[in-house]
């Protein structure tokens, strides 16, 4: 499989990262050297094979329910470029 | 000794328990080592002085009253993937810019608590996405080992021998070295420089591909992966979740042994954290490898490989051979498919785990005409052009329509490969020799790589089947080549069976020695 300019360009705007024209059609040439490579894999036979969940054979751990942390709104938002009394600040979305 | 830099963690360890050193001043000559050696090789991109130094201070008052922990004194510097509180942590990516987290990472946790010293932060491949540490932000790091030439020239007969090799006929030869600067691997090439160049004690590092061991293999020094879940993930930048692992990288396997033990942990903070003690591995060092069985793969004899690796490999079986190991040969017939499985699963993760930069909650933002807009322009001017290119194939194959044809197939293989591991583990097989890399360290702004990034991905032909598996594999310095680089063997092990990589390792490290570089910097 391989892709076209107009897809390059949808997947940008699905990863959310703007390009340009030229940007586009560099990422096309290689990504379609990627899936080039990748293709491969289509020679193995996976028949009864499951897609691997685990890399290690483990039950997952859980916590129990119960508040053990908080109490941070102002660790939180202490690295945001934008806050307001301890909320993000956002460009306005709703008109 | 009057160059503290060179003493090895456990020599260190061992005069500061003397009092023949104290803390303070063995943190003060690294710190002005990397004083004169940061502006050439970049290996730092934040030097934490004052807080080495009252580290260093408060560690000398812990020493005095013989309370010192396993790595008390001892100077190290930071992987800038691990979250360290208060202090520069991008990943090396201008997404990030200005990143400074509330809380410190489990691993740089458990090494602080063990008496270490912070030096500062290391310089990486931006997200850990690289084999070169050249998609840094920060720019390249520069490997401290440059090739050299065999000059041969007549020696008048009085002056033989000061540091040169003679020769019966009074000739000597010497080795010059060539001006060409080169990469030390990535993605953790400032750790792996800065242990080679002696700018820290020890480093952490991470591996998801190849990450500690390819740079490791490049810089002649020591740099294990331990199996997935030893070491917590809580608190390091996540690229590949399934895949990342931290280890060590240091200029010896002993050295390597000490930071393993303290890194690892048992953390209730990372469900993928497994529930078993920490050994101590330094205790598998020198134990004999007499009857141990170890696998060579025949799948790893690729196609282009330079005749050194080959015969790298060949001197790595005849010394546990020597050493009383008994070798079988192996198959793990699934090998080639290991690194285009890798590349539509590390992009897929890194994909959904990179979803996070979006210019509101971290770092860098730049203004957009509404919300979308500008989540496109933080990220367009945030990620270099690798992380673009991964993202995007994430991005690819994870979307509607090609799931089950690129990530489903991936992870079926995935199983495969690992299959292949338990195969030959099941048959009794204890370890597994292979070469470290498909070659030594190449230049910087190498053109073939630059116009084709598969070839940039080759680098991990041999590292990248053990994060399929989940393995544990150690990179381990095994000789130079005719250029002078050094050249590293992995041991690939059984799952939690760490100790049998120190012990073998240990084995190739005593035949094949230690590696420096002259230092040009």
């Amino acid at each position: 499989m391989s892709v076209d300019l107009q897809t390059v360009k949808r997947v940008a705007h699905l990863a959310r990262i703007a390009v340009s024209e030229e940007d586009a059609e560099r990422m096309t040439g290689e990504l379609n050297a990627i899936l080039g490579f990748v293709e491969q894999l289509n020679e193995v036979d996976v028949s009864g094979v499951e897609p691997m969940t685990s890399v290690t054979p483990m039950e997952m751990k859980k916590r129990r329910d119960v508040v053990a942390d908080g109490g941070k709104a102002a660790d939180i938002v202490a690295n945001a470029p934008a806050t307001e009394e301890n909320f993000f600040l956002v460009p306005k979305v709703v008109e | 000794m009057s160059d503290l830099t060179q003493l090895t963690i456990s020599q260190a360890r061992a005069k500061l328990r003397g009092k023949e050193i104290t803390a303070t001043e063995i943190t003060e000559a690294y710190l002005s080592a990397i004083d004169r050696a940061n502006p050439a090789l970049n290996a730092y991109v934040a030097v934490t002085g004052d807080k080495a130094r009252d580290m260093a201070k408060a560690s000398d008052a812990r020493l005095v009253k013989g309370e010192g922990g396993a790595l008390e004194g001892i100077p190290l510097g930071i992987k800038d993937l691990f979250g360290t509180e208060g202090i520069h942590t991008q990943a090396c990516s201008h997404v990030l810019d200005g990143f400074k987290p509330r809380y410190e990472s489990t691993v740089t946790s458990n090494l602080w608590a063990d008496g270490a010293v912070m030096l500062g932060k290391l310089n990486m491949d931006e997200f850990a996405m690289g084999s070169s540490n050249e998609t840094s932000y920060y720019g390249p790091v520069i490997n401290p080992w440059r090739r050299s030439r065999l000059d041969t020239m007549v020696m008048p007969t009085t002056h033989q021998g000061d540091g040169g090799f003679v020769s019966a006929g009074g000739t000597r030869t010497a080795r010059s070295l060539d001006n060409a600067q080169l990469v030390p691997g990535g993605s953790s090439g400032g750790s792996a420089t800065a242990v080679s160049a002696f700018l820290c004690a020890g480093a952490t590092a991470t591996d998801t591909g190849g990450s500690i061991r390819q740079p490791a293999a490049f810089t002649g020094t020591v740099g294990i992966k331990p199996t997935y879940g030893r070491c917590s993930r809580w608190g390091i930048v996540a690229f590949a979740s399934s895949l990342d692992q931290a280890g060590p990288i240091a200029r010896d396997v002993r050295d390597a042994a000490i930071l393993l033990k303290s890194m690892a942990s048992v953390d209730p903070k990372d469900t993928t954290s497994v529930d078993r003690p920490v050994p101590d591995y330094e205790a598998a060092v020198g134990k004999p490898i007499k009857g141990m069985k170890v696998g060579i793969p025949r799948e790893y004899r690729v196609d282009g490989m330079p005749e050194e690796i080959e015969a790298l490999w060949q001197k790595g079986i005849a010394w546990l051979k020597d050493a009383g190991a008994e070798i079988v040969d192996i198959s793990l017939p699934h090998t080639k498919y290991a690194l285009p499985a890798y590349y539509i699963v590390a992009p897929a993760e890194a994909s959904s785990n990179l979803a996070r930069y979006d210019g509101v909650r971290y770092g860098l933002r730049v203004p957009g005409k509404d919300i979308v807009d500008m989540y496109e322009k933080t990220r367009a001017a945030g990620f270099g052009r690798e992380v673009k290119r991964r993202i995007m194939i994430g991005t690819y194959v994870l979307s509607a329509g090609y799931y089950d044809a690129y990530y489903l197939q991936a992870q079926k293989v995935r199983n495969l490969i690992k299959r292949d591991f338990e195969t030959v583990f099941a048959a009794g097989v204890d370890v597994i020799l292979t070469p470290a890399t498909p070659s030594a360290a190449f230049g910087i702004a190498d053109e073939d790589m630059a116009a084709d990034p598969v070839k940039m991905y080759l680098n991990d032909i041999f590292t990248v089947t053990v994060n399929m598996a989940g393995l544990p594999g150690i990179a381990v310095p095994a000789g130079l080549d005719a250029k002078g680089l050094p050249l590293g063997l992995q041991l690939i092990g059984r799952p939690f069976d760490e100790e049998t990589l120190f012990q073998t390792a240990a084995v190739i490290e005593q035949a094949a020695g230690t590696f420096q570089p002259e230092k040009w910097w």
